[in-house]
């Protein structure tokens, strides 16, 4: 069905996958996300589409261990099938010539800006791209990166690697710096995409971020996605996952983000003792 | 063999009753409710069957089920035969006889009706299609020759899946095409296993695809594949992909971490499994005290399904009285015993909640009913001044769904009204653009497996009548 055609384990927590998908390659854009399931029991979880290869055929995915359904997904090996793989969801990024734009990428969120930098710079922009981590180990895809964009920053919360800071310090270096920037991608953790709107507003510089919401169909059918932008109640799923960060309303989706937290532990917790118990 | 009883003796016989769990297990339980006929029951029941000369519930039944025939084999206790009566008709028996609202289909057209007593032929139709599955009764794959021909069918909802099966049976090459990993649309993502079991479904399914109907899951038509797309590779097409999209009632604070739409909630518990949470890995989670809006099947079911995941106390909220309520008689029966407190001539107006963004209260207003509206139907009007408070720390929004756009979007040529549903030809479920057909939820917006049934039936005829006319959207490029 939907083979792992290959496997990478990046860093401790940090993992790239290569699935076999070519009715999905052939359709998906930048900015566009897959739904997958491990298995029949699983959870459906959104990813972005990190790479694709429309000619092979397949998708490239990266994810970071954060609960049961990533802790699975790292155990599986090339070879072995998901159960479900869907795609692909939500509106691709508009791709246009705007002239200088910033993409920024945090975490695993790097991995979810690349196709979207790419696409941008080939369409003519002038990109800097930002990209940052908590630490040297988590900064992904750097040499991809610089071939995607025109200029690329790095930075890091600890220091550990090329400069010690987060990425809306850098992001406040370039607009000050820049005066010409049209639109800026954010895509990483709920909160860091939060702050760079409000680093950007002063500048009045419209700035994307890419939701991660709370998914279940990611297809229009559940409202589980729901978020309010300019007082307006939109789907992630079908809307998004791309908005206006400066009308989205943070305090409302920050709230919804931890609808499932204490489920989630637990989950990851039974799972990691039966794991245990096994050996 | 049983045999057939006296007129007279018939006319003193009450409907036979079905066996149900008791209300204090199952509402701790996800297991059926009605526990179905026995074979006694079903034969007790069958006999009371005048056997009309021109028996008038069949003009109830919207998938044309030859009722009086089925019943008659039953009483001979040919219960094989009974099984293939109704998949003449009707490959979904097992679904049908579980769900249909029967008591404004064939119970109401039944002449027993004036008397109080119509046959409870759903009960019976269950009885047999639940027989051929314990005894493993299969249809044999059609013997007709191949036709050469190609049919792509968007979504496998009861629309879908019947519209399938029926071109199947006449040779065509099917292709069903669904978004979710499972096929059955509502009846599997929708419908809580209390009322259809899910193996009922998978079996009836697998029927279905034993006919030679291919179905490709996990496959977003719009997204995956445009409609367009389709029509270079299909020489027909039959949109039934429901009405899928969730409706809020646009009132302040539905955000909150504890508003579900009850299609969230279902879907959760239903095909995800999250009523087996940790075992299954989606979560769900169930207030104290719950209010679910709206009085249709869908907020029954939400109802029951927060019962049993374990709310102390379960409110249905509805602005009209029980005499409107979209339910089915019998769901509404059922949530009554099972100790869901209904509250009548009630509409919500706010949703409070606390900084975290968790429930703690809706704020609700008393109506009473006006002048009949559009539909027919009394319209409810507040009542000023009786805003009340009820402490709630879930809400369910279960008020109907829209149409999901995705499919419409990609289908050039294909007219929708204004709220998105496909316009179709009543007769023959033909759309705006040749070679392309549509029915079930996504033509009549929400409304009932028997009228998608009877839908996806009417579009395997005039889709059969298409093709053989030469007709092949191949040849019709747009
Ligand atoms: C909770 C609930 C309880 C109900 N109870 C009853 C009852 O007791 N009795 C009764 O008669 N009716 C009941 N109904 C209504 C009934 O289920 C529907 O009227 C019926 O299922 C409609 O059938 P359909 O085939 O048109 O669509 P659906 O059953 O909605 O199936 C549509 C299918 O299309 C798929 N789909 C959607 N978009 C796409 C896409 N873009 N690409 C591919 N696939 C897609 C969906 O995933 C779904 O599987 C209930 C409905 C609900 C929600
Ligand atoms: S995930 Fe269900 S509507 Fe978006």
């Amino acid at each position: 069905m939907y083979e792992i055609l290959r496997r990478e384990k990046w860093q401790d927590v940090l993992y790239s996958m290569w699935l076999k998908a070519p009715h999905i390659a052939r359709a998906a854009q930048p900015g566009q996300f897959v739904i997958l399931m491990t298995d029949e029991k699983g959870e459906r979880i959104p990813l972005t589409i990190a790479d694709i290869d429309r000619e092979e055929g397949w998708i490239q995915i990266v994810f970071q261990i954060v609960g049961k359904t990533t802790t699975k997904l790292a155990q599986m090996n090339e070879g072995d099938e998901l159960y479900a793989f869907v795609g692909p969801l939500g509106k691709p990024s508009e791709i246009d010539k705007y002239g200088t734009v910033v993409t920024i990428g945090g975490g695993t969120g790097i991995a979810c800006v690349y196709p979207i930098t790419k696409a941008l710079k080939e369409a003519g922009n002038r990109v800097i791209t930002i990209i940052g981590a908590r630490t040297k180990d988590l900064i992904i895809m750097e040499d991809e990166m610089r071939k995607a964009s025109t200029e690329l920053l790095v930075t890091t919360d600890d220091g550990s690697y090329v400069r010690k800071g987060f990425v809306t310090d850098v992001l406040d270096e370039v607009l000050q710096r820049e005066k010409n920037v049209r639109k800026v991608w954010a895509v990483g953790p709920a909160i860091m995409m939060k702050v760079i709107c409000d680093v950007t507003k002063p500048y009045n510089v419209e700035t994307i971020a890419c939701l991660n919401a709370v998914m279940v169909d990611g297809t229009g059918m559940c409202g589980s996605c729901r978020v309010t932008v300019d007082g307006e109640t939109k789907l992630t799923c079908v809307d998004g996952p791309e908005f206006n960060g400066h009308l989205v309303d943070w305090p409302e989706f920050l709230n919804r983000l931890l609808k499932y937290d204490q489920q989630e532990k637990q989950s990851l917790e039974i799972y990691n003792e039966s794991l245990e118990a096994e050996g | 063999m049983t045999k057939m009883i006296p007129m007279k003796e018939r006319g003193k016989r009450q409907q036979r009753a079905i066996r149900q769990q008791p209300v204090e297990e199952r509402i701790h339980n996800f297991n059926e409710v009605p526990l179905g006929y026995t074979k006694e029951d079903a034969i007790y029941e069958a006999q009371r069957c005048l056997q009309c000369e021109s028996p008038t519930c069949k003009d109830g039944c919207p998938a044309e089920v030859n009722i009086p025939e089925f019943i008659k084999k039953i009483v001979e206790e040919d219960f094989f035969g009974a099984y293939f009566e109704l998949l003449k008709t009707n490959s979904l028996p097992a679904v049908c006889g579980r769900v249909c609202p029967q008591e404004n289909q064939c119970y109401k057209t039944c002449v027993w009706n004036k008397a109080g007593k119509p046959v409870a032929v759903g009960r019976l139709e269950r009885f047999i299609a639940d027989w051929a599955r314990e005894h493993n009764v299969h249809e044999e794959s059609p013997k007709v020759k191949r036709k050469n021909k190609r049919v792509a069918i968007v979504g496998s909802g009861p629309a879908g899946l019947i519209c399938a099966a029926d071109l199947a049976k006449l040779g065509y090459d099917v292709t069903i095409f669904e978004a979710l990993p499972k096929p059955g649309g509502v009846l599997i993502y929708g419908i809580p296993e209390f009322r259809l079991p899910k193996a009922i479904v998978e079996y009836e399914v697998n029927e279905i695809k034993r006919l030679g109907v291919t179905i490709v899951t996990n496959f977003v038509v719009g997204l995956t594949r445009r409609v367009d797309e389709l029509a270079e590779e299909f020489d027909a097409i039959f949109l039934a992909n429901g009405a899928g999209a969730p409706r809020f009632m646009g009132i302040p604070g539905e955000n909150l971490n504890d508003v579900y739409s009850a299609n969230e909630f279902l879907t959760r518990s239903n095909l995800m499994k999250a009523y087996r949470f940790p075992e299954y890995d989606t979560p769900i989670k169930v207030g104290k005290k719950v209010a679910v809006i709206g009085a249709g099947n869908v907020s029954m079911d939400s109802a029951r399904t927060a019962l049993r995941l374990g709310a102390e106390e379960v409110h249905i909220v509805y602005r009209r009285t029980r005499k409107e309520a979209p339910a089915r008689e019998e769901e509404i029966a059922h949530a009554e015993e099972e100790g869901i407190i209904f509250d009548f001539l009630t509409l919500p107006t706010r949703v409070f909640g606390d900084e975290k963004g968790n429930i703690t209260g809706v704020e609700c207003i008393r109506m009473r009913l006006g002048k009949p509206d559009e539909s027919g139907r009394r319209r409810p009007v507040p009542i000023e001044g009786t805003n009340f408070i009820m402490k709630v720390d879930m809400f369910i929004d279960a008020i109907g769904t829209s149409a999901n756009p995705i499919v419409a979007r990609s289908a050039t040529g294909v007219q929708t009204n204004k709220w998105g549903y496909f316009v179709t030809d009543e007769k023959t479920c033909a759309t705006t653009r040749a070679g392309i057909f549509a029915g079930g939820d996504i033509v009549r917006g929400a409304a009932t497996v028997i009228s998608a049934l009877g839908d996806g039936k009417r579009a395997a005829k005039a889709i059969d009548d298409y093709l053989s006319s030469g007709g092949s959207l191949k040849e019709n490029r747009q």
